[in-house]
């Protein structure tokens, strides 16, 4: 089973510093390795985005696969330019669906977190549980009625319905998000509102919302992130004229008549939104991202 | 306040996984919906007869093995050399990260330039790189090698994109380790390698389990990332494209309901135990 380790009588900073100093040179060595280690792996994490980079701001002449890897000229927009040229209409799309896909599902979450997390029932519990089984389904497994009902209810095609069907299926890891969160606010203040006459709903207005800034921050990234990048979704429910960024983007690679170095540009350009916000909010992003293994 | 949500997820998830069973066990071929009755024909058609899905069940196992074994040792290597406070910690991190904000369709889209198996004047890619560096031996036809093994090489965008979660579980899971019990197992004499082996590794079992839960869910489902690779190459078909394929080009709407309930009941086998472990947990607090 588990560490079979004497109890840890007494360490003392001494000793510890001695056990320390025992290793230097052998620790020193497995530093430098270490060290190697990360900056061989950060190579491979980098290597795509260098290339994509490096295509894209070459002009159109200086672009040859034989060359792929060298520098280019100067900064030239030619790539750029064209896969602009092809995608706006789609980037368009993309911002049209992702905003208020994350802000929908956003709220539901914070009200799902409040009850789930301050107004525990017998079986909420269990409820909980059978809405985060929602996350792990393969969506294929839900597609062909989807695809029924959009029809019906005339939401087949265009991006709002898209953005109905994200909010649905956010609904789970923005529950999972809230209620997290809310679990940590004590229950005094809750208790407290209560005995001052506070109702459900004045209590989520008047003390919950107020604390839940952080957490919207995370749940609205991390709805942003994922529904700017999802695709079988927008592929099967979304017309030509309405297809978000990563459907165009997946043509326009598989298309016989685009350059490879127009389709570099254009995977760059569907990726920088969701690079510049994990760059600038990464922190966020990194606790939405650790907040879907449930328990963390 | 909870009511709205609890509709739609009943509605959508649990009423639309039982009317695709619904599906599965009916006639529906074509654009005109039919639900007379055939019982398990359809799946027992799938699992006894239908070689592309036996082919596509192969690839999924073969592409889950590398998916979930790289993640769990490249994630490991990094997170214990972040663990030991190494100069740049927060820099490998963020790097080390960033592909998981990245679209499946942008990581296929590049990698299929950089796994380009054309040789001669058109080699490109990795191979063109390792052509230059002189490491001929390393110049591969990537993920067109013959089946099984192409899938297997869609292993490593699938590992660029995702490793980096496995080494954030990790890494989370080592620090919460007490610094008192290495110290403790230092001063009772154990070196560097016993003390992983003996203390650490252990100990992070949880991390482990949410490893394979989580990537091995996502291996199950792999799609969008095949399909900017490769388009729909069926050398490297899974069911989560049989699926699509089938139904929405071929109008089988019984098959591809019946590959969508398998897929289903595939995650649910790893995952339900997983979430119902959580459960009990959380009600015995």
């Amino acid at each position: 089973m588990s560490a079979q380790v004497a109890a840890p009588a007494k360490v003392t900073p001494e000793v510890a510093a001695r056990a320390r100093t025992r290793r230097s040179p052998r620790a020193r060595v497995l530093r430098a390795l270490g060290v190697a280690l990360l900056v061989t792996a950060s190579l491979f994490y980098l290597l795509p985005i260098y290339v994509m980079l490096v295509t894209g701001l070459k002009s159109f002449q200086e672009v040859s696969l034989a060359t792929m890897w060298q520098l280019p000229s100067g900064i030239h927009l030619d790539n750029f330019q064209a896969a602009f040229t092809a995608l706006r209409p789609n980037l368009i799309n993309s911002l049209q669906l992702t905003i208020p896909a994350a802000i929908g599902s956003a709220v539901l979450g914070a009200f799902n977190g409040y009850v789930l997390s301050k107004w525990r029932f017998r079986g909420s519990e269990i409820l909980f549980t059978l809405l985060l089984f929602g996350m792990f389904i393969p969506y294929q497994a839900i597609l062909i009625p989807l695809v029924q009902f959009m029809q019906q209810a005339g939401l087949y095609g265009g991006v709002p319905g898209l953005i109905f069907v994200h909010i649905v299926f956010g609904i789970p890891i923005t529950t999972l998000i809230f209620r997290n969160y809310f679990a940590a606010v004590p229950n005094e203040l809750v208790e407290a509102a209560r005995i001052d006459g506070a109702n459900l709903f004045g209590i989520f207005r008047h003390i919950m919302l107020p604390l839940s800034l952080p957490a919207f921050a995370v749940v609205l990234i991390w709805q942003f992130t994922n529904v700017w990048n999802e695709f079988l979704f927008a592929v099967v429910l979304t017309r030509p004229e309405s297809w978000p960024v990563t459907v165009a983007l997946n043509n326009l690679a598989g298309s016989q008549i685009v350059e490879w170095n127009v389709q570099m540009a254009g995977a760059l350009l569907a990726a920088i939104p969701t690079l510049l916000v994990y760059i600038l909010l990464g922190r966020f992003f990194v606790r939405g991202l650790m907040a879907g293994a449930v328990k963390g | 306040m909870l009511a709205p949500s609890v509709i739609l997820i009943a509605v959508f998830v649990y009423g639309f996984i039982a009317w695709s069973l619904r599906v599965s066990m009916s006639d529906w071929q074509g654009l005109i919906p039919s639900y007379d009755f055939v019982g398990l024909e359809n799946y027992a058609e799938l699992i006894l007869n239908d070689r592309r899905f036996h082919i596509g069940v192969r690839n999924t196992l073969v592409f889950s093995a590398v998916f979930l074994g790289g993640a769990i040792v490249i994630g490991l290597a990094l997170a214990i050399m972040l663990d030991r406070k190494l100069p740049g910690e927060n820099l490998f991190r963020s790097v080390f990260l960033f592909p998981m904000a990245v679209s499946f369709i942008v990581t296929g889209v590049a990698w299929r330039w950089l796994m380009n198996p054309a040789t001669g004047s058109r080699t490109s890619g990795l191979n063109l790189l390792f052509d230059s560096v002189g490491l001929d031996f390393l110049v591969s036809a990537w993920h067109t090698n013959p089946p099984p093994w192409g899938i297997a090489f869609v292993g490593i965008p699938a590992l660029w994109q995702m490793s980096g979660f496995a080494m954030a579980l990790f890494l989370a899971g080592l620090r919460s380790i007490p610094d008192d019990l290495r110290e403790a197992a230092r001063v009772d004499g154990a070196s560097e390698l016993q003390l992983y082996r003996r203390v650490i590794l252990p100990l992070l079992r949880p991390a482990v389990l949410s490893v394979v839960i989580i990537l091995g869910h996502i291996s199950l489902k792999i799609f969008d990332l095949i399909i900017a690779l490769s388009g729909r190459s069926l050398a490297l078909d899974v069911p989560a494209i049989y699926m699509w394929t089938t139904t929405f080009d071929a109008n089988n709407f019984n098959r591809g309901a019946a590959i969508g309930i398998l897929l289903l009941v595939s995650v649910a086998l790893l995952v339900v135990p997983y979430l119902w472990y959580s459960h009990k947990q959380e009600t015995e607090l």
